[in-house]
This record gives structure tokens, C-alpha cells and sequence, in this order.
């Protein structure tokens, strides 16, 4: 592993994003146009309906995204030769996977400091614990979608198929994420299942900092985020094989 | 000769469920080297396997007195895919830039590497915006950066013009005069007039092996497509 290999696959992947204006304006604008609208739509209605359904949603944004962004990418290298290519160099795996994660973790805190501001300041979103932890969550859960990615884009011939993966592991967890019913409320083997998926826990963790605020919750939900993030890291190193078929 | 700088024995390489590499031996000897042979025989599984991309059934492939693929090799070894593998979105200078850094090379080299190919004027544009042409040499230029001692060029002439062909010619003679060794495949025979040493290749073995010229003498024909086309068909000459 090379600090300086890392750096230059996470430079590079910003130099990609920064250049192409419409992915770039679809990350950073788009999160905030939904909890804008979120914000409209429970408008006028009785309850606290957006504190229930923001936080969940900045959950997803992250996650879905870099899910979609990087499977992408990661297929584009692999059927364009540069991961052939890089790999008869002298760049590691975990280069390659970090240098993935840094460029994307990076725009993830970016995306969720704009959502962030929009959606506590502009909207009044109540936010009983610190904010920055939001951003915390929002970049484990960034690095969790990257990692996702670059696992099922080995499972991937072209582009069509990568989106297609999006359904199939993404909205299941949305579905049983606590954000339609709540966890304990669900029957019992789609709470079980529900505890095996990811994007479950970042959305404890936001729904936590909304909420009551114990950070020793919002800590432990995010080290589980976290756990999964390396284990799909670790299962997406094996799909980089220098040696193919 | 000194010491070969890529010894292939009996190398078995099976894609597909198809024996692609049936147990081919070869040297590569430094100057410039074709590996000429008709589309699908096995130039690209070959190359691969020089450059550790290719999973290998059996047999030995050695460069630079070590096993192919090794990490020592990674920074000597120069490789070329057949189709462009740049990045379409970044500039040819970025493009060249990053990989510089990936194999710790300084930008003088990456400067060099790009006026070499005949890209300096084309250097702050996309590379998804050149010709077909253009990013090959982009790719080329890649291989390139920090001179290796070995490059591995999978027809990088394709699809070029005549005055380009010949320049990107005299470029690999040039590397090769500073000690390299280069290995150029093509299914275009008459490149082969081209080279220092011929090997030419049919379904997976290595049919001939000498000099453009010797090849066309042991089989009497007036040039390298003939004599392959003798090799192929005519009366068991072939040796
Ligand atoms: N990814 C693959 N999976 C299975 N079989 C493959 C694969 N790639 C190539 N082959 C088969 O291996 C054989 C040799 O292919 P190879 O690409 O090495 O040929 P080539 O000599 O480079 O041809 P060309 O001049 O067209 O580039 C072909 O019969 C091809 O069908
Ligand atoms: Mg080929």
C-alpha cells in the first residue's frame, strides 16, 4: 500500500467528477431539492412529519448515490482496460479501493454539508444533537454505498446491468430501513433481516441525532456502517484479480 | 546474444474452455520483435500472460529473469492493451499525469512521453474528443513513462496512417537502440518488413522464428505474407 498510489487514484476520480458538470450538479443539487420538497409536501400537515422523514432520507442520499456513481466508474474501468492496466503496476488493491473511498468520501461530506445546511437551516429541520456528527454519518454511509459498488460492478458486464443492481440491493434496504415502519414494529423475520442490512443502522443513527441524541447510539450505529463498509471493501479487493480469465 | 529478455516454456492458457495456448515456447531477444499472426490466434492471450494479466494453466513464462507478473516487474515493464485504455474524461496530459504518479515517475518523463508519441499540441485536450489514432498513442505514450526495459504493444499501429506508422516505427527502433526490448504484435503483415525479428503465430503456436529476412528465405517466397501463407498451406516446409 502507497500513500502517494491512494492519493493519486482519489485525485484523479475528483478530476473525473469535476469535470463532468451534470454529475456533479445531480450530487450536490439534487439532495437538496428532495428534502426541499420533502419539507413542501409535509407542509401544513399535523405532526412532526419532516423531523420523522429527513433524517432518514440524509441517510440515503449518500449511500444510493455512491452506490449508483461508483458501480459505474468501477465498470467503466474494468471494461475499458485501466484496471487492467493499473493492476500491472505497481498500485496495490487496497490503493485502488481506498483512493475510491477518499474521492467519494470526500464528495459525501461535501453533498451532506449542503443538504445538512439546507435542511437545518433553511427548513428547520430540529437537530437535538451536533450537527457535524450528520456529516460523520453521511460519510460512513457514502464509503458504505462506494464499497457496495465496487463489489456488485464485479458482477457486472455493462453499464445496464450495474444500474439494474440498484433495485435489486438498494431498495429492498430502503424498504426496510425503519422509515415506513418502525424496526421493532415490523413482523418478526423482516425486523431480523432488516437487522443484517446496512442502510438500516445509518438511518438509526440519523433518526438517533434527531431525536434523542444519545451519542453513544449514534456511535455504535455508525460502527456498524462502518463494519459493513470494510467487510464489502475487503469482499470488493477479492473481485480485483491481476490475473483474469 | 545476451540472455533472453522474456523465455516462455510450454505455456498452456485455456479462455473459455478453449485451449487458446496450447504449449507455446518462445524467446524474446532485446530490438524490436513482431508477433504477427491472423486475428484470434492467440497475439493478445500471449501478451497478457508476458505482463501477468492472464490466468495461466500450466507452463512457465519468465521477464527480466523473474516469473511474469511479479512486483519487481510492475515499474519495468511497459503494456499496451488493444484497445485504448486511457481515461476518455481526463486530458491527455492529466491522463499522463496520473499514471505518472501511480508508478512514481517525474513530469519531465511524462513530458517526454507525450512529445515521443507526437501529442504535444494535443496535450490540454479530452481524450474522449481525439481521434481513434490520437488515444492509441495517448495509451502508448502511457507505457512509455519511466522507460521500461520491456514494452508489450498490442497492435498499436491499427488504424493508423501510413506517415504515423512509419514514425511510431522508427520510435520503437529508437527505444529499442537504448537497450529495450520491444514486442510489437499485428495480424497486418506487412509491418513485418518492419521488425528485427519476426515470430509468427498460427492458433496458438508459433509456426516460425528469425528474421524477416531468414523467414523469407527458408520458404522462398517474396515476402512475409507469403511465406506465411506457405507455411500455412504449402508443401511441408515448415520449421
Ligand atoms: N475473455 C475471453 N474469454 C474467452 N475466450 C476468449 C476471451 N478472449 C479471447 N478469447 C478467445 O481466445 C482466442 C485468442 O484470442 P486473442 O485475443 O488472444 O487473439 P488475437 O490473436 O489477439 O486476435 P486479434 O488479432 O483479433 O486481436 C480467440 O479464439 C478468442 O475467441
Ligand atoms: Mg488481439
Amino acid at each position: 500500500m502507497s500513500a502517494r498510489v491512494t492519493l493519486a487514484v482519489a485525485g484523479r476520480v475528483l478530476r473525473q467528477v469535476r469535470r463532468d458538470h451534470r454529475t456533479l450538479a445531480m450530487l450536490l443539487v439534487v439532495p437538496c431539492v428532495l428534502m426541499s420538497l420533502l419539507w413542501w409536501m409535509f407542509d401544513g400537515l399535523p405532526g412532526a412529519m419532516f423531523d420523522r422523514f429527513g433524517p432518514a432520507l440524509l441517510a440515503m442520499f449518500p449511500f444510493i448515490v455512491m452506490f449508483l456513481v461508483t458501480s459505474v466508474t468501477t465498470l467503466r474501468e474494468r471494461s475499458s482496460g485501466t484496471l487492467e492496466r493499473l493492476l500491472a503496476m505497481p498500485m496495490g488493491k487496497l490503493d485502488f479501493l481506498l483512493g475510491y473511498a477518499l474521492a467519494f468520501g470526500l464528495l459525501a461530506a461535501l453533498q451532506s454539508a449542503l443538504a445538512v445546511a439546507v435542511s437545518v437551516g433553511l427548513l428547520g429541520l430540529d437537530v437535538n444533537g451536533p450537527v457535524w456528527l450528520l456529516g460523520v454519518v453521511a460519510v460512513v454511509d457514502a464509503v458504505l454505498g462506494t464499497a457496495l459498488g465496487l463489489l456488485v460492478s464485479a458482477f457486472a458486464t455493462t453499464e445496464f446491468q450495474a444500474v439494474q443492481f440498484m433495485p435489486a440491493f438498494v431498495l429492498p434496504q430502503i424498504l426496510l430501513c425503519g422509515l415506513f415502519v418502525p424496526r421493532d414494529a415490523m413482523p418478526d423475520v423482516l425486523g431480523a433481516v432488516s437487522d443484517l442490512l446496512p442502510l438500516s443502522y445509518a438511518v438509526d443513527a440519523m433518526q438517533e441525532l434527531v431525536g434523542r441524541a444519545d451519542q453513544g447510539e449514534v456511535w455504535r450505529s455508525v460502527g456498524v456502517v462502518a463494519g459493513f463498509a470494510v467487510v464489502s471493501l475487503a469482499l470488493g479487493a477479492a473481485t480485483l484479480r491481476r490475473r483474469t480469465p | 546474444m545476451s540472455a533472453p529478455v522474456v523465455a516462455v516454456r510450454d505455456l498452456v492458457v485455456v479462455r473459455g474452455g478453449v485451449e487458446v495456448l496450447p504449449g507455446i515456447s518462445l524467446d524474446v531477444a532485446p530490438g524490436v520483435t513482431g508477433l504477427l499472426g491472423p486475428s484470434g490466434c492467440g497475439k493478445t492471450t500471449l501478451m497478457r500472460a508476458l505482463v501477468g494479466a492472464q490466468r495461466v494453466r500450466s507452463g512457465t513464462v519468465e521477464v527480466l529473469g523473474e516469473p511474469a507478473g511479479s512486483a519487481g516487474l510492475r515499474t519495468r515493464v511497459g503494456y499496451v492493451t488493444q484497445a485504448a485504455s486511457v481515461y476518455d474524461d481526463l486530458t491527455v496530459a492529466e491522463n499522463l499525469a496520473f499514471f505518472a504518479r501511480v508508478l512514481g515517475v517525474d513530469r519531465a518523463s511524462a513530458e517526454e512521453a507525450v512529445a515521443a508519441v507526437g501529442l504535444h499540441d494535443t496535450r490540454e485536450k479530452v481524450v474522449g474528443r481525439l481521434s481513434g489514432g490520437q488515444r492509441s498513442r495517448v495509451s502508448l505514450a502511457v507505457a512509455l513513462l519511466g522507460s521500461p526495459d520491456l514494452l508489450v504493444l498490442d497492435e498499436p499501429t491499427v488504424g493508423l496512417d501510413p506517415v504515423l506508422r512509419r514514425d511510431l516505427w522508427a520510435l520503437f527502433h529508437r527505444i529499442a537502440d537504448g537497450g529495450a526490448a520491444v514486442l510489437v504484435s499485428s495480424h497486418v503483415m506487412d509491418e513485418a518488413e518492419r521488425c528485427d525479428r519476426l515470430l509468427l503465430m498460427r492458433e496458438g503456436r508459433i509456426i516460425a522464428d528469425g528474421a524477416p529476412e531468414e523467414i523469407r528465405r527458408s520458404t522462398g517466397a517474396r515476402d512475409v505474407e507469403e511465406a506465411f501463407l506457405r507455411l500455412v498451406e504449402g508443401p511441408g516446409d515448415a520449421a
